[in-house]
């Protein structure tokens, strides 16, 4: 039997404000344990929620960037379980009316495009982080409170590289809008997966299983994929699958049983009588959607159009908002936006994937590399030259040009100079000469690399190559 | 002498004129307790030391102007005080000795100079009618102490009554303030919801909880409401609007006020030495130049069940917290971590608190959610709704506080009899209204009385106007119980 594979993701972004979602502590990460916390936080009596109007505005952001309704009025709820994790034993979240609903985004799979629905965004409060140990386990409160968004998509997602597409997409759309810096490593974006599996054709769904410690997107990937095969061996041979939870496990890539959902899970909403209700009207709104920037697929459409970037070219540069600010900066200072496109996707892309460092965390301005272009464009440098610049750049900044006259690196375009070197290198390379005459073309190429290596590098090679064969033809 | 002979006013005058210290007075206070406390048990916890260092910094910066200068007032043990046990007269608190923070009502005593004395005894969180749930102490009515005082603010009322303090906070999430003022002879004012912050308040039911005062007298509840009211941006249901000086328009007399008297409110349940003093009162209330009729609030019948299922469910949430995990009671023995939360809330809390934390649960658990606690919240906006077609036509609604006077200690066992206690008072936190209950006579066996003043939203003037007119026609006021030295 064939099956078709229905996934829906949940994704949860926490938002990067000032302070916490319902108390005046720093949002923060990195800090000391419990150093960020206040009596509301710890959840002491008498306490109350007061909400931070910024999460509502990022919320907001979000929200539009995914093309959601955003709600005229919404409530909170309370969701109640016990666990030292949660102080208040209950999270205060957004449960009949999330602020955003009927959102989506465009994703391309293999040349195809397709759009994947958002069912719900909903803002809530982060929990503590506990640290099982021998001695005991402990809780660090730092995170508690912190201001999420859940992003609940429709079960309109079909292979696990489309959730791959899916997460990325999303990643990029939120960064663009800056009110979050979705890194997974720091648990600023997390993301747990449904699939099911259904016979080709069938409408109902099948059981679906949920499955968590997805740590990287390439995890999900992974998980989701083995999950797939799992599910379709048990359905093939007669066997049906039990709603459970399941955790991926990164060393054996498979998804191990954490536990059996039954319908024992019971929040008890209450919507929350320490906060008001939320009336959001159309100004506000309006005000929102106006600090909304130029989004990925916007601007990749005009770097296409404007640049002369191919859809691939372009899809790569505009995936982080970085990237393309950055790529954008060194346009504008009047770089080459093909090169300029060339050295990002090249030999800086190559550089952050080995040394697993972002672009901030790079010494290169858009500065150094438009300028370190216009050597390359007005023949100062060789290309070859270049990458040794651009080397000294990403790692230690500066400008170029200071670079390369003081390192020497300027290009040898003199014809007097090259003829005599090159009178040299033909001299000690008579049988290379002879070689050449005798119609053997490769004995050439031999020749302009000595000619290279005399100059350590700097000879302009178009030169090089005029002048070689001028002076074969001489002898 | 006894400072129970004066309004704040007048002790206020004499503090200006140096007739009396503000040392004095509170060492007055301390007399008293420490004269009665043993009968009455109060007090949880006696705060003499601070008391009498702010008595005397008083005196010493000569600072009299502020509203409750050295004013001896207590606060019910649900409200927190930094540096100051809060128990909720629960063994899940009885070792939080610190919450770190200040209510806002608590800080806003101390800005008034009020000298604190101390914290007073309640129903376990607050959940109960009668303080027989405090895990400490069973709280005396002073008119007979064989008598509950009523609750869950009982130690609020009886401190007041027994001229141990001008003034007590208490909390009012179904008739807390209201019923023990009956049941003590003293005046007690629940807010409207949103008047007073509630930032501070250990919470168990947070769409009703309100803070409000307990005093001898009208003219004393209006001064003390005065200084707490008020908006808070750490309370999101806090009122914005402006708080009136309750104390100007006292004497304007209640001529030409319109009376409802809910014929729900004289009903079945309700005795006839109750019945009888209302009935007088209105007459009074005639005789004042009021106007009266009864009216019919068809939902009323409703209340009690709503409350019930309302109240819980929020108890239930707002209770979760207390796991041991933070503070509070901690369970010694638990097998693991899950363990260490049930063990810890099993040994902590009260039978009653656990008959209601059950109750509130099941409420919002799987269906009962929407075919009963959704369902409760329909059937309160229709009991608002009877408020405000009252409004329309009405000034105030008038009837008793509570179906009867007080009981006896252990009279009332079976739960259902004693959330009867309530059955007048619970309509007003449903509709968020203020309420007052003013002394209105004593039965044969001389025990008081309340009549319940019910207003419209923030229209705490008019009520407390309608509540002095007939405190200063009427000598209820005037009658004490005796009970130690200070009283007589």
């Amino acid at each position: 039997m064939k099956f078709e594979t229905v996934i829906g993701l949940e994704i949860h972004v926490e938002l990067k404000t000032k302070s916490k979602i319902f108390s005046s502590s720093p949002n923060a990460f990195g800090s000391e344990p419990n150093a960020n916390i206040s009596p509301k936080d710890l959840g002491y009596p008498g306490t109350l929620p007061v909400l931070n109007e910024e999460v509502v505005n990022y919320g907001m952001k979000a929200a539009m960037a995914l093309n959601c309704d955003i709600a005229s009025e919404t409530i909170f709820d309370r969701k109640h379980y016990f666990y030292p994790d949660n102080p208040a034993a209950y999270q205060i979240s957004q449960d009949e009316q999330p602020i955003g609903e009927n959102g989506w985004v465009e994703i391309e799979v293999d040349g195809e495009k397709k759009r994947i629905g958002i069912e719900r965004i909903h803002l809530e409060e982060d929990a503590g982080k506990l640290t099982h140990g021998t001695g005991g386990s402990l809780v660090d409160y730092n995170r508690q409170g912190s201001p999420l968004i859940e992003i609940v998509s429709e079960p309109d997602i079909r292979t696990p590289e489309e959730a791959y597409a899916y997460l990325e997409k999303v990643k990029s759309i939120i960064q663009y809008t800056g009110v979050s810096d979705v890194r997974m490593e720091e648990g600023s974006l997390r993301c747990d997966a449904n699939i099911s599996l259904r016979p080709v054709g069938q409408e109902e769904f099948g059981t679906k299983t949920e499955l968590k410690n997805l740590n990287s997107f390439a995890y999900v990937r992974s998980g989701l994929e083995h999950e797939e095969v799992r599910q379709a061996k048990i359905l093939s041979s007669g066997g049906v699958i039990e709603q459970e939870t399941r955790r991926y496990d990164e060393k054996t890539k498979k998804t191990i049983l954490m536990r059996v959902k039954d319908d024992a899970d019971d929040y008890r909403f209450l919507p929350d009588p320490d906060l008001a209700p939320l009336h959001i009207d159309e100004d506000w709104k309006e005000r929102i959607r106006q600090e909304i920037p130029e989004l990925p697929d916007a601007r990749k459409q005009r770097y296409v159009e404007e640049m002369d970037l191919s859809d691939y070219d372009a899809g790569v540069i505009t995936a982080t908002k970085e990237m393309a600010d950055f790529y954008e900066e060194t346009v504008d200072l009047g770089a080459d936006g093909k090169l300029a496109a060339n050295w990002l996707m090249g030999d800086l892309s190559a550089y952050m994937n080995k040394h697993l460092k972002e672009l901030p965390d790079l010494a290169i301005t858009p500065e150094g590399l438009a300028k370190m272009i216009k050597l390359i464009e007005d023949g100062t440098i060789s290309s070859k030259i270049a990458k040794q610049v651009f080397a000294e750049l990403v790692e230690n900044g500066g400008d170029p040009e200071v670079f390369v006259k003081e390192k020497g690196l300027v290009q040898i375009s003199d014809d007097g100079q090259l003829r005599e070197i090159i009178g040299k290198v033909l001299d000690e390379n008579e049988q290379s000469v002879a070689d050449f005459k005798d119609g053997k073309g490769r004995a050439l190429g031999f020749l302009v690399g000595q000619t290279m290596k005399a100059t350590q590098g700097q000879a302009n090679p178009q030169m090089v190559n005029k002048i070689l064969k001028e002076e074969i033809e001489k002898r | 002498m006894s400072f129970t002979h004066y309004t704040i006013e007048q002790l206020e005058t004499m503090l200006r004129n140096k007739e009396i210290s503000a040392e004095e007075i509170a060492q007055m206070s301390i007399d008293q307790i420490k004269a009665v406390d043993e009968d009455v048990k109060a007090f949880i916890t006696v705060t003499e030391e601070s008391a009498l260092e702010k008595a005397r910094q008083i005196d010493k910066d000569g600072d009299f102007d502020h509203n409750l200068a050295a004013i001896p007032g207590a606060i019910k043990d649900n409200i927190v005080t930094k540096g100051i046990p809060t128990t909720a007269a629960s063994k899940m608190l009885e070792n939080f000795t610190d919450p770190l923070y200040d209510a806002t009502v608590t800080e806003k005593l101390a800005d008034a100079n009020a000298l604190m004395m101390g914290k007073v005894n309640l129903d376990e969180f607050a959940m109960g009618s009668s303080t027989e749930t405090s895990y400490f102490k069973k709280t005396a009515n002073p008119w007979d102490l064989d008598y509950v005082p009523g609750g869950s603010s009982g130690g609020s009322a009886a401190s007041v009554a027994a001229g141990q303090v001008m003034f007590s906070l208490g909390t009012d999430t179904g008739g807390s303030i209201r019923q023990p003022a009956a049941f003590c002879g003293v005046v007690g004012m629940k807010p409207t919801y949103g008047l007073v912050s509630r930032y501070g308040l250990v919470a168990f039911a947070s769409s009703l909880d309100q803070i409000g005062p307990i005093t001898r007298k009208v003219e004393d509840n209006a001064r003390v409401l005065e200084t707490l009211a008020g908006h808070d941006s750490r309370d999101s249901t806090s009122s914005k609007k402006d708080v009136p000086v309750y104390t100007e328009n006292l004497q304007e007399g209640v001529k030409g006020l319109r009376i409802a008297v809910p014929k729900q409110f004289l009903g079945e349940g309700v005795s006839d030495e109750v019945r009888e003093s209302v009935q007088n009162a209105l007459q009074m209330y005639e005789l004042l130049g009021a106007t009266w009729e009864e009216v019919s609030m068809p939902h009323l019948p409703y209340a009690d069940a709503v409350y019930s299922l309302l109240a819980n469910a929020e108890g239930s949430s707002s209770l979760g917290r207390y796991d041991g995990v933070r503070y509070g009671n901690r369970a010694e023995n638990a097998k693991d971590m899950i363990d260490m939360l049930k063990q810890s809330r099993a040994e902590g809390f009260g039978e009653e608190v656990k008959r209601r934390l059950l109750l509130g649960a099941t409420v919002l658990s799987g269906d009962y959610n929407e075919t009963h606690f959704r369902k409760a919240q329909q059937v309160r906006t229709l009991i608002a709704n009877d408020f405000k077609a009252a409004f329309d036509q009405y000034d105030l609604i008038v009837g008793p506080t509570t179906p009867t006077s007080a009981f006896k200690f252990g009279e009332q066992a079976d739960p259902l009899t004693m959330y009867m206690n309530d059955m007048l008072t619970v309509p007003v936190n449903l509709a968020g209204l203020p309420a007052v209950s003013v002394p209105s006579g004593y039965t044969e066996a001389g025990l008081p009385l309340g009549l319940q003043i019910i207003g419209k939203h923030f229209d705490e003037s008019t009520l407390y106007r309608a509540a002095y007119a007939y405190e200063q026609a009427t000598n209820h006021h005037k009658k004490r119980p005796t009970i130690g030295g200070a009283n007589e």
